[in-house]
């Protein structure tokens, strides 16, 4: 048991983009670009209604990975990272509770104020949920070689929500 | 399924893959992993990795591309996924895709993506509400709700010509000024009741559901296809602005004791009406922009100086042809985007009928013919010499047409052109209604 690895935490906090694989209706695999947002403990995703089979699928299985593997969108970071979790759909009011995670959302892309401001060109886009991931094991690859095994470590946070 | 071989031309195109199985605990695992793509064989032949690529099982296999813009967000997204089962050749993996999937904003603008999305955000908040016991809907300030609903600043259209009949009439010395407010009312009440109308026919002859490149210019409000308001409520919207609108024009018909206010306003309402709605659907033989003409041109132009003046005369009618002109050109671009959806529900506008070649002559043939009228009735004194100053609008013309005959085919792309010719119809109606006054306080001096 462990907390996370500096490196990932590093990784988390950069990366403009991760690819969330969900569960499927039929067992298969469905793999989603997102913004990872972290707050040091949970890592939060957001998705609008227009795109929500991922919460369906969710909702009905919440076993989750998440691998963060481009260095183009991590600021340069060579590092490599998959993290697996166990996801919850936070959405009260599809209209507002999503604003929790602006503050994180805005620190990676600032111009979601912009966009927010323009709210009613495209309405339903900010319809939307949380994805909260409680993090539970977790790979990644120092130099970013996945030839090599990756280091493994599982997570306080997993264990303290058992 | 056989997978499109371009696909494989794409796939060579990312730097690496993230493979994705399910791992004895039932979680998701995700492995990054080098790759190649042999397009001939319709195969991706994937390095080893660290974590042993599962044999014989159900993987999905996706490549991303986004292109961070520091400070702002992203831009250049895109990914394809593909889903098969892994055999093992020698000591490489193998994945001969059975299905793919991705999205790549180049080739499906991030607003049509959405757009052909909205069925899904319908479906899943109708779950959210069974699972919250509670209706949940998407929101918008009443404000703009209102505002898309109605169209509001499209209004430029009405008051242009209003005005305009309002400038004729006051340069043969007549003007009231609680006449010519309650004429404004009026016609911008119809003119909602029109927009809204179009709206919930388009809406049910599955127009407005089947275009999925709306733009703030064309493909109507979208507030009902978006859930933010009922067709009920559209319904409701409709009849009370042609009711607000009929009082008016009632109301001045009566009070000004005019019989050919009541024909004209008759007529305005008849065409606003029919535009959309059966059994004439005016817009979808072709005739939108005639009927536009009509009833944003002389209908207003003519029937405003009416209600100031009581008597005919040919200057508002002449005055009005310019603005007829231009106004119908604004719809007549406008139905640009719309046309493959439009054709699809058998609305069967001028831009479905003609070639791309034809729609934008076409429109620099009539828009010339709209500045030509200016020249000549301001030349020959049927209206004020001043109003030539409308000539100063001319460049916007070529600017619109360079932008139709480059962007014809790209909706969003179109949008900057379409947002050009809006304008040109306003400049023109302001600095008409500049001459006009220039004309009357030289009168008066």
């Amino acid at each position: 048991m462990r907390e996370m690895p500096k490196l990932v935490d590093e990784l988390l906090q950069r990366a403009l983009v991760c690819e969330l694989a969900v569960i499927g209706a039929d067992g298969r695999l469905v793999v989603h670009p997102l913004i990872p947002l972290w707050d040091g403990e949970r890592v939060y995703m957001t998705s609008s209604i227009l795109f929500s089979r991922k919460l369906e699928h969710i909702k009905r299985d919440g076993r989750v990975s998440l691998s963060i593997t481009d260095p183009v969108a991590t600021g340069g970071l060579t590092a490599r990272c998959s993290i697996q979790g166990d996801a919850r759909v936070v959405e009260d009011d599809p209209h507002e509770t999503w604003e929790q995670v602006l503050p994180l959302w805005r620190a990676k892309e600032p111009a979601i104020d912009q966009f927010l401001g323009k709210r009613f060109a495209l309405p339903l886009f900010f319809e939307r949920s949380i994805i909260e991931v409680t993090p539970r094991r977790v790979y990644w690859w120092d130099d970013g070689d996945p030839s090599k095994p990756p280091r493994t470590a599982t997570l306080a946070a997993a264990e303290a929500a058992r | 399924m056989k997978i499109d071989r371009r696909l494989f031309d794409k796939l060579a195109t990312y730097p690496h893959a993230i493979v994705s199985w399910t791992d004895d605990d039932g979680y998701p695992l995700q492995t990054p992993a080098l790759f190649e793509v042999d397009a001939g064989r319709g195969e991706l032949v994937l390095a080893a990795s660290g974590i042993a690529l599962p044999v014989e099982s159900e993987v999905n296999v996706t490549v991303s591309h986004i292109r961070p813009q520091p400070g702002t967000g992203y831009d250049q997204r895109r990914y394809i996924e593909l889903w098969g089962r892994l055999q093992a050749r020698g000591g490489a993996r193998i994945l001969a895709p059975a299905r793919a999937w991705g999205w790549d904003e180049k080739e499906t603008p991030f607003f049509e993506y959405s757009e052909r999305s909205n069925e899904q955000a319908r479906k899943y908040l109708a779950q959210v509400s069974a699972e919250q016991g509670r209706q949940v809907k998407p929101r918008l300030s009443r404000f703009w709700t209102f505002l898309l609903a109605t169209r509001l600043p499209f209004l430029t259209a009405t008051i242009v010509p209003v005005l305009l009949g309002i400038a004729v009439a006051a340069k043969h010395d007549h003007f009231n000024w609680w006449l010519a407010l309650l004429t404004l009312i009026g016609g911008a009440a119809i003119h909602i009741g029109l927009n809204v109308a179009n709206d919930v026919f388009d809406t049910l002859s599955g127009a407005d559901a089947a275009n999925v490149n709306p733009t703030q210019f064309s493909g109507g409000s979208r507030v009902v296809q978006r859930g933010l308001v009922t067709l009920r409520q559209m319904g409701a919207l409709c009849l009370g602005a042609y009711a607000v609108g009929i009082a008016i024009g009632l109301f001045l018909v009566v009070y000004r004791g005019s019989l050919p206010l009541l024909i004209v306003g008759v007529i305005g309402v008849l065409l606003s009406v029919f535009y959309t709605a059966p059994p004439l659907k005016l817009v979808h033989r072709g005739l939108g922009e005639v009927t536009t003409a009509l009833g944003f041109g002389p209908i207003m132009v003519v029937g405003a100086y009416l209600v100031q003046t009581k008597q005919w005369s040919a200057e508002p009618f002449v005055a009005s042809i310019p603005v007829a002109i231009l106004i119908a050109l604004i719809l007549y671009l406008n139905e640009i985007p719309d046309r493959r959806s439009d054709a699809l529900v058998g609305k069967r506008t001028l831009p479905v009928r003609w070639s791309a070649d034809i729609v934008t002559k076409a429109f620099l043939v009539a828009a010339l013919a709209a500045f030509a009228a200016i020249a000549v009735s301001a030349v020959s004194g049927v209206i004020p010499l001043p109003t030539l100053l409308a000539l100063l609008a001319l460049p916007l013309v070529f600017q619109i047409y360079r932008g139709i005959r480059e962007q014809y085919g790209a909706p969003y792309e179109l949008m900057a052109t379409l947002g050009k010719n809006v304008q040109l119809h306003a400049m023109v109606g302001v600095l008409l209604l500049v001459g006009y006054g220039i004309s009357i306080a030289a009168a008066h001096l």
